[in-house]
């Protein structure tokens, strides 16, 4: 028999098999389920449809209600949706559920939280799961938004799904999921100093494109995957949605685990690794050495191109943010270029949560505490000219029309975000550059798309930002 | 489960994500809120860019203004339809909007997930590719048992993959209905 991969591993497990093969019917055990305010409500609606107005959740214990999509605006409806999870929230007792308390029904924008550190509120799902410790090993994570495939990069079986599926398995406990055939990235060398994750999953998407990947897992392995830090592995199984990616993984090793044994709300998880005898449905191989810079143009995120070879393009706004690129060491990266210079372009700066933006208070740009004479990170950012927003998904997927930094009208754009199909970030006709936070920050400096190596002259240290 | 289905087509292109299918800002409705669902029907499609709006010709509206349902019935993609957000409001909306069936070369697999556990369209797949073969406005016949498409506008017949695994699901109109039927979860 065959051996299996970390995904069908995980599959065959929480189905209660010895062995799965790809293509494979299973019904599993979900271990968690997260909604938010934008998935929460239609989700709700069915759950108590289909299960009956009195109806319980199959363990109040594992469902997370982090409302991040649309909570910065003055759209009545948004603030109703998120006074639906509240009552949902009390009505099932729930025991994980993070607050914007600052909505407070009153109408109107809503003043957002003054310190991060003292708000229940905790911005961008996909960040947050991991820093209140829902993610974990060898378990499987599913969540109404597509980028849930983000918490392979802790060694588990993270996918979205739809507000049925959730409902069906907030009523049960399990889903049904054909098993996929995993395709095999496998980075060598240690990653060059100008050089994220994001240019990566770039080159990879930019490769296989947009449907590279469908119904298929993607796993990203090698010693190029060691040498990046847990926070830009994220970014990697962030984006294996973008091609098309059923899930993302990455290998456990001691960066997972001290992250997780310091942050998981649960005491044990099981460490799932792939056997030597694992069968891939294809496998591809990079030397980081050789990579550069990389960019998605307008508007998919398989038109790849090289950041060099876009340096006529002339920018509008930069924005650095969201669940892919507003971690803290994204922001790190990024003020180490904006360092003492004026950025040329508005450039919006969106931490992904507020954990993130409480680190760019009390971390310098070598990402340890800082001292009392010390700029933040924040400060950094605020110097070059940067406009910082309370954190959230914010622009990224566009939004109400009066999200800061939404594009409102056909403008050019470079972001650390995730998509950019027509209309992703607001005006169907704005153009819409993917870019890491080093290139986003490059061009925030010039107003053109710059590659980083313009400016990046050492490696970046990210010191203890989002390590443990 | 319908084994025919008539009406018009709608002819989009490749890659269509759900975001151009319900664009963010319209998320803000609740589908769970008779009111507030038939809002998805009206913007549905409304995030296309205007010149590929209704291929060949472009800038056909999917719906008209003010209006909350598309005279359109029957969707024609080309590769990877639905790709993007997860939101079950793309499916959601194109059905609201009037949509029975949709037939692309394939799909991003929520929203063909979506579209079959939440009982809202076909979401059927063509063996050639019909993009180009189609035009907006042609009247078409889906039969299912014969697994052909006829396009009765312009006297041709394209073949239909079987739905495989999912069939059970469809048939039971959903996954809910699927799970009551093999005694998974309580009758309602
Ligand atoms: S930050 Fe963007 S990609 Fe991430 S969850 Fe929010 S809207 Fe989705």
């Amino acid at each position: 028999m065959p051996g299996m991969t970390i995904t069908e591993k995980i599959l065959a497990k929480k189905s209660g098999r010895s062995h799965v093969r790809p293509g494979d019917n299973v019904w599993v055990n979900v271990d968690v389920l997260m909604t938010h305010d934008v998935c929460g409500p239609g989700t709700i609606g069915i759950f108590h449809e289909e299960f009956g107005k009195e109806a319980k959740v199959w363990d109040r214990d594992r469902v997370v209600v982090i409302p991040d999509h649309y909570i910065f605006t003055a759209d009545g409806k948004c603030h109703r949706n998120v006074q639906i999870l509240r009552d949902f929230v009390k009505a099932q007792g729930l025991k994980y559920y993070y607050d914007p308390d600052f909505i407070t029904g009153e109408p109107g924008f809503p003043n957002p939280y003054k310190d991060p550190t003292k708000t229940s509120y905790k911005g961008v799902c996909h960040k947050a799961l991991p820093e209140e410790g829902h993610v974990r090993p060898g378990e499987i994570l599913l969540g109404t938004d597509s980028h849930t495939c983000t918490a392979g990069a802790f060694g588990q079986f993270a996918t979205g799904v739809g507000n049925t599926d959730a409902a069906f398995t907030l009523g049960t406990g399990k889903t049904w999921l054909k098993v996929p055939a995993t395709m095999k990235f496998k980075f060598h060398g240690e990653i060059p100093a100008y050089l994220t994750a994001k240019d990566l999953i770039l080159a990879v998407i930019g490769q296989i494109g947009v449907d590279g990947a469908t119904y298929r897992s993607m796993y990203f392995t090698g010693d190029g995957i060691g040498s990046l830090t847990l926070e830009d592995r994220m970014t990697l199984t962030n984006m294996a949605i973008e091609a098309g990616g059923k899930n993302g993984v990455c290998d456990v090793d001691d960066k997972t685990l001290a992250y997780v044994r310091n942050r998981s709300n649960v005491p044990t998880w099981d460490i799932v690794e792939e056997d030597a005898n694992a069968e891939y449905h294809s496998t591809f191989e990079w030397d980081l050495s050789t990579m550069e810079p990389m960019v998605a143009k307008p508007h998919s995120p398989d038109n790849k191109d090289l950041a060099r070879n876009c340096r006529h393009v002339k920018l509008d706004q930069a924005y650095l943010g969201s669940c892919t690129g507003g971690k803290i060491t994204d922001m790190i990266f990024a003020a180490n270029i904006l360092k003492g210079q004026k950025v040329k372009i508005k450039t919006w700066v969106v931490p992904g949560s507020t954990e993130v933006h409480a680190d760019m208070k009390r971390l310098n740009l070598r990402g340890v505490p800082k001292d009392s004479n010390e700029k933040s990170i924040e400060d950094v950012l605020a110097d070059a000219g940067c406009d910082i927003a309370p954190s959230g998904c914010g622009a990224c997927l566009g939004g109400p029309p009066d999200t800061m930094g939404r594009l409102n009208s056909p403008i050019t754009c470079i972001s650390s975000t995730n998509r950019n199909f027509p209309g992703r970030m607001g005006d169907k006709r704005a153009g819409v550059y993917l870019a890491s936070p080093l290139t986003v920050a490059a061009s925030a400096l010039t107003g053109y798309v710059t590659d980083p190596r313009e400016y990046v002259t050492h490696k970046i240290e990210t010191g203890t930002a989002g390590v443990v | 489960m319908e084994m025919v289905i008539t009406g018009r087509a709608y002819v989009m292109g490749d890659n269509i994500d759900t975001d151009q299918i319900i664009p963010a800002q319209f998320l803000s409705y609740n589908p769970s809120d008779p009111e507030e669902r038939k809002y998805f029907g009206r913007y549905a499609n409304s995030g296309v860019p205007d010149g590929q709006m209704g291929l060949p010709d472009g800038n056909i509206r999917f719906v008209p203004d003010n209006a909350f349902r598309s005279e359109y019935a029957i969707v024609i993609g080309g590769k990877n339809f639905g790709c993007g957000s997860s939101r079950e409001h793309a499916p959601l909306a194109l059905a609201e909007a009037g949509v029975r069936a949709v037939i692309a070369e394939f799909y991003a697999r929520i929203f063909f997930r979506n579209s079959v556990n939440g009982g809202y369209l076909l979401p059927l797949e063509s063996v050639e590719r019909l993009v180009e073969v189609i035009q907006t406005g042609d009247e078409l016949r889906i039969d299912l048992n014969a697994g052909v498409v006829e396009n009765l506008t312009r006297k041709s017949t394209h073949k239909i993959n079987p739905l495989g695994d999912v069939l059970p699901i469809v048939e039971a109109g959903g996954v809910f209905a699927y799970a009551r039927q093999t005694g998974m979860i309580a009758a309602k």
